[in-house]
């Protein structure tokens, strides 16, 4: 007999059941079932906040060159797995080619990221003329936080195309992944457990957007929002609404993932802050300051 | 060895005081812990939690700077939600008790000092004594005493019992908690037995710890400690308060242990008179969750004070 798997969700660097014990079938695009998912519920969320926000602190202070080197290695975990990843799409449905072709250009787009990870502040920093003795300069700085509607036209790609430019950046993730095509990035989970990428940055939840959204978009400790387009447009701008309580930047994608438009540092930079600070600098017997 | 001698008074407190099914404990506070708590008794749970909290502060780099905020905390504990309770009382060192006492004012907020030699209770009963009257002189309306862990542990149950009744000499009308640091006691026969001790001495509340050890306070021993007073009230028709302390960070945790006060002792218990709290972190998750009930939101603790 034919047993179907009970994929889990991703909190704090775990597999747990959701709180709520419910599930939900997954089909392929054919409509043949392929395993159970679960049907989170607010209290998940609640969970993945909290832990998401424990993490950040030791996330943010880990030095770029490291988290580089962390996403870089997630690379080469899907490399190793990418036979794994490649069947459970053409399960799903998708054509050999296309899934390989998904697969391929999730790889490549870790490796993009990884690039970025000590770049981007050197290029959107600053040192600021002042009229006043101060070295005056604005850097960025990661927001917290990140709350994230996948998108939910692909499988695998949207996902990783969204969550790599928030967390290289320093923020930590609270995803909802794809409703009806969530394993992908449920077992994309197993390969950040395995890649040296800490407990808490990168949280998963599967289940009704319907249910989940609006309660992660009002949550007052999630700092910014990063919404992909839905069938259900409503709901998204429902979203929008609710995060204004506590000012979330909401960033809206209508990407095609795949395309190479997809990816770029304005996706890191939509979520960082600049901070600038003033620096007091001495002036020697009326000479011109230094800067 | 020689066995302290004990009076007659002692042994026969001693000699009734049950063992502990440890199993049937734990099987109560499973069925205690599976309850769940919503809506509008939930928000009423929350504020009678908020009620009951001693507020702490026992820390050697304390100052009167970080005592004077936390009893401006204990008067405000969130101004922009309406229909909350003040805390039931500050906690603090002997040496800022003047201090806490001039900060709260006509609040009615009252203060505890803790005392002995705390938290080692390693003193001579001279030291211990000043301590107290130093308390007391300064204006602290509870003591928090610690017993002798070292004399009990190793038998000598006299000492224990005279010491708490010696200190409860010095307070007179001042209410006293006496802290057994249950994490040292190691089972839960040794919770009761000290439980019936310090009762029968004189103890108006009973609190399970000093919050520097863990475990601290654990469902069993609570639960153990709730069984002795209520023996004691069916015995007597006599009411002695509890408090857990250490540990308790979480409204969760916090209303579980109202459930089991209820269950226990009865509504009777359910208010600051005889129930508290000693916590310092709990009142900001209390807060948290209140506001998530109000707002539907759930909140962060960037909109909340530290202390």
């Amino acid at each position: 007999m034919e047993i179907l798997k009970t994929y889990k969700l991703y909190i704090g660097g775990q597999f747990p059941r959701t709180e709520s014990g419910r599930s939900y079938l997954v089909s392929s695009l054919a409509g043949e079932p392929l395993a159970n998912a679960c049907l989170a519920s607010r209290k998940d969320i609640r969970n993945a906040v909290q832990v998401a926000r424990k993490a950040h602190g030791a996330w943010a202070a880990k030095t770029a060159l490291n988290r580089s080197q962390i996403i870089y290695r997630i690379a080469e975990m899907l490399e190793a797995r990418k036979g794994q990843f490649i069947d459970e799409l053409s399960e799903a449905g998708f054509g050999m080619e296309e899934a390989n072709a998904e697969i391929l250009s999730c790889i490549d787009r870790c490796v993009y990221y990884a690039g970025w990870a000590d770049k981007f502040q050197a290029l959107i920093s600053s040192v600021n003329p002042v009229a006043s003795s101060h070295f005056n300069f604005s850097t960025p700085e990661p927001m917290g936080v990140v709350g994230v509607l996948a998108c939910q036209n692909t499988p695998l790609i949207g996902f990783i195309s969204q969550i790599l430019p928030i967390i290289i950046g320093g923020n930590t993730v609270v995803v909802l992944a794809n409703s009806k095509m969530p394993l992908s990035a449920i077992s994309f989970c197993e390969v950040l457990a395995t890649s040296d990428v800490p407990g808490g940055v990168v949280n998963v939840l599967t289940g009704s957007i319907d249910e989940l959204l609006p309660t992660l978009a009002s949550h007052m400790d999630v700092n910014a929002l990063s919404l992909a387009t839905v069938s259900n447009m409503p709901k998204v701008f429902e979203a929008q609404e609710l995060a204004i309580e506590n000012l979330k930047r909401t960033q809206l994608l209508v990407h095609d993932f795949k395309n190479q438009d997809a990816q770029g540092m304005e996706f890191i930079t939509d979520f960082q802050e600049i901070k600038t600070t003033w620096h007091p600098i001495e002036q020697i017997a009326g000479g011109a300051g230094a800067y | 060895m020689n066995h302290p001698s004990i009076s007659t008074e002692l042994s026969s407190l001693l000699l009734s005081s049950p063992s502990i099914d440890q199993i049937g404990a734990l099987e109560r506070i499973a069925r205690i812990q599976s309850r769940s708590i919503k809506g509008a008794a939930k928000l009423q749970g929350l504020r009678m939690a908020l009620s009951m909290i001693d507020l702490t502060t026992l820390e050697g780099k304390d100052t009167t700077g970080k005592v004077r905020q936390m009893c401006y905390k204990a008067q405000h504990l969130h101004d922009q939600a309406d229909g909350l309770p003040t805390v039931a009382a500050v906690c603090v060192y002997p040496s800022f008790v003047a201090e806490a006492k001039k900060a709260l004012g006509t609040s009615g907020i009252k203060v505890a000092s803790v005392s002995t030699a705390f938290p080692s209770g390693q003193a001579s009963f001279e030291i211990k004594r000043l301590d107290t009257q130093f308390a007391i002189d300064n204006g602290a309306d509870e003591i928090d005493m610690v017993i002798s862990r070292g004399r009990f542990l190793s038998g000598d149950y006299q000492f224990v019992y005279d010491e708490i009744a010696a200190i409860k000499a010095i307070c007179g009308p001042v209410r006293l908690k006496v802290i057994f640091e249950t994490g040292e006691l190691d089972t839960l026969d040794q919770v009761r037995r000290v439980s019936d001790l310090a009762i029968g001495a004189g103890a108006d509340f009973i609190k399970t710890s000093t919050g520097k050890i863990q475990p601290a306070a654990t469902f069993p021993v609570v639960l153990t400690m709730l069984g002795a007073i209520k023996d004691h009230f069916d015995k007597t028709g006599q009411m002695v308060g509890m408090k857990p302390a250490g540990g308790i960070s979480s409204s969760k945790l916090a209303l579980q242990h109202l459930l089991m006060v209820k269950e226990v002792l009865g509504e009777a218990w359910l208010t600051n008179e005889y129930y508290r709290f000693g916590a310092s972190s709990l009142a900001n998750d209390l807060l948290m969750q209140y506001q998530k009930q109000l707002t539907g939101r759930y909140q962060s603790a960037t909109y909340f004070s530290i202390d």
